[in-house]
């Protein structure tokens, strides 16, 4: 009998009450709603996906152009475009539901009722096995909010979290941005109000111009930067998130390879997401899942866990 | 659609700015059709970053040609390729042009390297009586491919900003013309293709309306994942955003809001 215990377990990750087979995840908004990866690579290797943020109603997003790039990053203002709750119900779960691996929906909404249904609804379908609430969407405006998004309020986001909480036993990510004074104290507030791993890092904010025209380069004036030039500011982010809470970090910014990976489970990430680098090279996810593999093999290690958090600071 | 790696065959320059590059595309990849492009990842560091979308210039099953210009460091990088060297592509993607089958003309309208998927479609319209080739560019040296379509049994007009070949001014004013020329005979079943910069193309919609002729174009953006995952290459249409890389990149030009 083959010894089916090495491979099984060594990459597997517990994040809430959800097992992943290994830790990498696809980002939201840059996978689609997973039919868009089809006929690239096979999904199901790979830990989770997150979906494209859905929002209660539809949302037609941002004017064009709706990204532009800058050396080592792309710079994007989607604004939210989707379809809506219904249609994700009606048009997405069919596939979603086929899939042999962890589907973690992600949602954001103009107020804590938005959320809220947003997440009672999710929890009656099976196939949703978690929700990651986007905090932190940069492409958006908040109305009659002291802040331009909730992820930059420990109130807001005690607020919204909590009351997400409150309508799921479903697992619940924060999704937090890197733009706040303080990662730590946003993300102590996450796990406070309940979220069973914090996800980060969303995009930057920025910018760029066209000095021809004189315009902004983005229709939407401003965006959010992604890609390998965020990767030491990411880096610095979920080393602060790990060392404030007990939950999971998942974290993400500018991985683009096994190595990138390795560095965010080495400052404690219990999982890693994979964004900007699906757009670059689909299979960005199955290489960074081998070369975990093969790190850790490299390096005599059992599993996955005894590589998060395992940063050697001197003195 | 795939993932593929592909050996260049050629990377030619054929005028000033304008190169025409040729691969083998796996069986696997499927038919491509005129108006369809290839993503093409041009270096493995991180500058440019993203993939550089390429309409196809030129098809057969053994070999794909695109036409590019060079216009910034992703399409530089591109020209310095060496025959032999592998291009990591992701394609054939988007919806290409569509011809309908009973029809009487097509008029073919290229603004600059707009010509690189018109050539393609030209050779498609084996069919159709009557294919005119309108080619405007901005001196004669940087006018492509107008034996080409002339070979495929084209009718060429040509336009060039400063007068150098053909008509001076606008690859627009041919296609006025054009229709001045038929002034009171039946204009059905002639069908307008376009590419070329948006502005060309707004031009070009006007006057497909007020000469009620169906009008497709094919339409740039900037494509980051090119497979409608990120969403990034909306254009505005009447029935809301559509992506210039799933839904496109050619359109019924009513369709489109300027």
């Amino acid at each position: 009998m083959v010894k089916r215990t090495s491979m099984d377990t060594k990459l597997s990750v517990k994040l809430g009450k959800l097992n992943l087979k290994n830790p990498v995840i696809l980002a939201s908004g840059t996978c689609g709603f997973g039919k868009e990866m089809e006929g690239l690579i096979d999904i199901n290797k790979l830990g989770a996906i997150v979906t494209k943020t859905i929002t209660l109603d539809k949302r037609e997003g941002n004017p064009p152009p709706r990204v532009v790039e800058t050396p080592g990053g792309l710079l994007n203002s989607i604004g939210l475009d989707n379809d809506g709750l219904k249609n994700f119900l009606f048009e997405k779960i069919p596939y979603l539901e086929k899939l042999k691996m962890p589907v973690i929906v992600s949602i954001a909404g103009n107020d804590i009722r938005e959320f809220k249904k947003l997440a009672k609804e999710l929890s009656a379908i099976p196939c949703v096995n978690a929700i990651e609430v986007n905090l932190s969407c940069p492409n958006i405006i908040h109305k009659n909010a002291k802040f331009s998004l909730p992820a930059q309020d420990t109130k807001a986001v005690g607020k919204i979290i909590s009351g997400v909480r409150k309508m799921t036993t479903r697992t619940l990510f924060a999704k937090l941005s890197p733009n706040v004074t303080d990662i730590k104290e946003i993300a102590k507030a996450a796990e406070g109000a309940g979220a069973d791993a914090v996800s980060l890092i969303n995009t930057y904010p920025g910018m760029l111009v066209d000095i021809k025209t004189m315009k902004p380069r983005l229709g939407g004036v401003t965006g959010g930067l992604s890609g390998p030039c965020i990767k030491p500011l990411a880096l610095k982010c979920v080393r602060d998130a790990t060392g404030a809470v007990k939950i999971p970090v998942v974290g993400m910014g500018g991985i683009m390879c096994a190595d990138d990976a390795i560095e965010f489970i080495l400052c404690g990430a219990s999982a890693i997401q994979v964004g900007t680098a699906n757009f670059v090279n689909p299979r960005a996810g199955l290489e960074i899942l081998e070369g975990i593999g093969k790190y850790l093999g490299r390096n005599k290690m059992k599993n996955i866990k005894s590589l998060i958090g395992k940063l050697k600071v001197e003195g | 659609m795939q993932q593929f790696k592909a050996k260049i065959l050629s990377n030619k320059k054929i005028a000033p700015d304008h190169y025409v590059l040729s691969f083998k595309p796996p069986k696997a990849a499927g038919q491509t059709t005129p108006g369809q492009f290839f993503n093409i990842r041009v270096s493995n560091a991180y500058n440019p970053l993203l993939r550089r979308p390429f309409g196809a210039h030129r098809i057969s099953p053994e070999k794909i040609e695109i036409l590019y210009k060079v216009v910034g460091k992703a399409t530089s990088i591109l020209s310095a390729k060496k025959k032999g060297s592998l291009l990591d592509i992701i394609g054939p993607l988007g919806n290409g042009f569509k011809a309908p089958p009973d029809a009487s003309a097509a008029i073919l309208v290229a603004g600059g390297h707009g010509v690189a998927p018109l050539h393609a479609l030209a050779a498609s319209l084996t069919a159709v009586p009557k294919v005119v080739a309108l080619i405007g560019a901005r001196t004669k040296t940087h006018v492509i491919s107008e034996n080409e379509f002339k070979g495929l049994g084209a009718k060429v007009h040509i336009a060039t900003e400063d007068g150098s070949k053909g008509h001076k001014g606008l690859v627009t004013d041919l296609l006025r013309k054009h229709f001045n020329r038929q002034t009171g005979k039946p204009a059905n079943r002639q069908t307008i293709y376009a590419c070329g910069p948006k502005a060309m193309l707004k031009a070009v919609a006007k006057i497909a309306r007020e000469h009620c002729i169906p009008c497709q174009v094919s339409l740039e953006e900037y494509v980051a994942c090119g497979t409608g995952a990120c969403l990034g290459c909306a254009v505005k249409t009447r029935s809301g955003y559509k992506l210039i890389c799933k839904d496109g990149p050619v359109f019924d030009s009513k369709e489109i809001i300027w």
